[in-house]
């Protein structure tokens, strides 16, 4: 068995410690004023719930300046099982929400973010991006999450049809979600393009299991828990931590995911997953060289990414 | 009492001696049979091990001859896979044992029928023998029945263990299993004494549950069950077998109940002939573990035949 109760090394953050003469005269000399910063260690988040992951592994995340930041959790591909058995369970109930509530459910997201505003652009800012860029890509994030809510009742009808056909039926078609999606998300960008990709898959109805940046991690753990507290069901998305090279096959492979995301730019992963996803014909989607704070970085088409067109025939009398 | 029985019988019960159960005890034991790690291909061995001990079960009213020959089919081959074994049993109602009898004919799968006016065992001694005599006849190879748990409860001992000696006698060659029904004994007490009377009154295999009461099968009860065979197999050299159903849907637990079996009682009870599983569900998990497996790709329930 392995041992799951490692002491965390986590550097102190800028502890300092400062000695200060009482004014009055009443003692002993050199006293703190600081205090032990209680780092988090970041959990991933899986059916609604915050576990570590089953593997009792960690990864140290560390500044671009080399300071340790945070543990985050290596997540192992025992943690995507659990995932996907939590993202099938939740899909049906989340499929059959009406479109009006899951865009209601996407604007309590924005709402949640918004209240949490300071937390991520501080995340940014740590994991290495100026005040500004964090602040812009914060408003970004927001504002995505904004436009698919928008989109939760539109999309149907710009992408549905009536079909003309020779014989005496009704035949139209309109979109369905795919079911369960695995996203490998953007490394860079860790929140505008984690909630690019996540706001489409769901607001479409599906439920997702996403790998968060290996070196952008710490808005993954926060934006789990605005998921959390936002009338988004468990299991509809779930979060973990951890390295590509290692959980990209099974991401890719698991019989019981129908749609893949894959966002980055790596020639090799792109291949292998676009011929593991032939196993069972899932729907393999590659974003490759996007800008992701780019205004093209958003549309309906990216709700179309993960939906399966369905034509009925249904018979009409003259 | 209600039924006269002979002087041998009662000699019988009151050498019956159940010891008290541990309670704690026995939830620590279960306890590390959950931590065990069971890899490659001890773990592929114990998933074709627990394959083959399956007893298919399909016991709800709507059961049709049709869904039943479809559940036969799956039983002799559960999958496309050649070195994949088929399982111990098929388990149904006694109007649809001569459907799984033709069905298999040429198995080695064999035919369990519920009796005794299962699941609630409410009614009178002489239906429920005429019942299992019914079933025998239609070619049931082993006969499951419940006990009188309202007689047990109330201390009807004798009462019990008359009517668990005559329903034997009643099966001729069938094999007797006698589900205890332990989510309505309440204590691992009466478990341990329920499974010792039937033991003495002549059933062949014990188990837990009918799967229509929750809770149904757990490890701490099918521990106190299997401590109860191996004190009697001590005893009296006869090896009695078992059978959990209910609940069991996981390939993980089925192993962590090979386990317990294994630690117990030894390696002569890990086979089909001494130990089963009552289950629908989790034939499918064993399958989809067995393929993952072989492929290392995780397997979606989409892609394995339902019954």
């Amino acid at each position: 068995m392995k041992e799951k109760t490692e002491t965390p090394v986590l550097k102190k953050k800028s502890v300092t410690v400062t000695a200060h003469v009482n004014g009055n005269g009443n003692g002993n000399g050199a006293k703190t004023d600081s205090r032990l910063a209680v780092l988090k260690t970041h959990k991933i988040y899986i059916d609604g719930k915050f576990p570590r992951t089953e593997s009792g592994r960690y990864y140290v995340l560390n500044a671009p300046n080399g300071e340790a930041l945070a543990n985050m959790c290596l997540s192992s591909r025992k943690d995507l099982r659990e995932a996907v058995v939590a993202a099938r369970k939740a899909f049906g109930g989340w499929a059959s929400k009406s479109a009006y509530n899951r865009g209601q459910i996407l604007y309590r997201i924005a709402e949640m973010m918004e209240d949490r505003r300071a937390q991520f652009i501080s995340e940014l800012t740590e994991m290495g991006s100026t005040p500004k860029e964090a602040e812009a890509e914060v408003n970004c994030a927001i504002d995505r999450v904004l436009y698919y809510a928008g989109w939760s009742d539109k999309y149907q009808q710009i992408f549905s049809s009536v079909n003309p056909v020779e014989s005496s039926h009704f035949n139209f078609s309109l979109p369905e979600p795919t079911g369960v999606v695995s996203i490998i998300a953007p490394e860079e960008n860790g929140l505008v393009g984690l909630v690019s990709v996540i706001a489409p898959a769901i607001v479409g109805g599906n439920t997702c299991v996403v790998l968060a940046s290996k070196t952008k991690p710490l808005c993954a753990s926060s934006f789990a828990e605005v998921l959390n507290s936002s009338d988004v069901p468990g299991g509809v998305v779930n979060l973990l931590t951890g390295y590509r090279e290692e959980l990209l096959s099974h991401f890719s492979t698991h019989m019981d995911i129908n749609a893949t995301i894959y966002c980055n730019n790596n020639v090799e992963e792109i291949k292998a997953v676009q011929t593991n996803a032939a196993l069972n014909v899932k729907r393999a989607v590659v974003h490759n060289n996007t800008n992701w704070m780019g205004e093209d970085a958003q549309g309906p088409y990216y709700i179309m990414d993960t939906q399966e067109i369905k034509t009925t025939w249904h018979p009409v009398g003259i | 009492m209600t039924t006269a029985s002979p002087a041998s019988i009662r000699e019988a019960i009151g050498s019956i001696q159940s010891p008290a159960i541990d309670q704690v005890g026995v939830e620590e034991r279960v306890a590390r049979f959950t931590k065990r790690s069971i890899k490659k291909d001890s773990k592929m061995l114990a998933l074709k091990l627990a394959l083959s001990m399956v007893d298919l079960t399909t016991l709800e009213a709507k059961d049709t001859p049709g869904k039943v020959r479809q559940l036969c089919s799956k039983a002799m081959r559960p999958h496309d896979s050649a070195d994949v074994p088929s399982v111990a049993a098929v388990c149904v109602y006694a109007n649809l044992v001569k459907v799984a009898k033709d069905a298999l004919k040429g198995s080695n799968v064999k035919v369990a029928a519920v009796a005794t006016a299962f699941p609630s065992g409410m009614t009178t001694r002489n239906i429920k023998i005429e019942e299992t005599k019914w079933a025998v006849g239609e070619g049931a190879d082993e006969i499951d029945m419940v006990i009188s748990r309202g007689h047990f409860l109330r201390g009807e001992y004798a009462y019990v263990f008359d009517e668990i000696a005559e329903i034997k006698e009643a099966c001729g060659q069938a094999h007797l299993k006698v589900i205890l029904e332990t989510g309505e004994l309440n204590t691992y007490d009466n478990v341990r004494k329920a499974s010792d009377i039937a033991m003495h009154a002549g059933a062949d295999f014990i188990k837990t549950s009918t799967g229509k009461i929750q809770p149904a099968a757990t490890l701490p009860v099918t521990l106190v069950m299997l401590e109860a065979i191996r004190d009697y197999y001590y005893q009296t050299g006869k090896m009695i077998g078992m059978k959990p159903a209910g609940g069991i849907a996981t390939a993980k637990l089925a192993i962590q109940y090979l386990i317990a079996v294994r630690e117990t009682l030894g390696a002569a009870w890990l086979n089909p002939d001494m130990f089963r599983f009552g289950a629908s569900a989790l034939a499918n998990d064993l399958l989809m573990q067995i393929i993952k497996q072989k492929t290392g790709v995780y397997q979606s329930i989409d892609y394995f035949s339902k019954d």
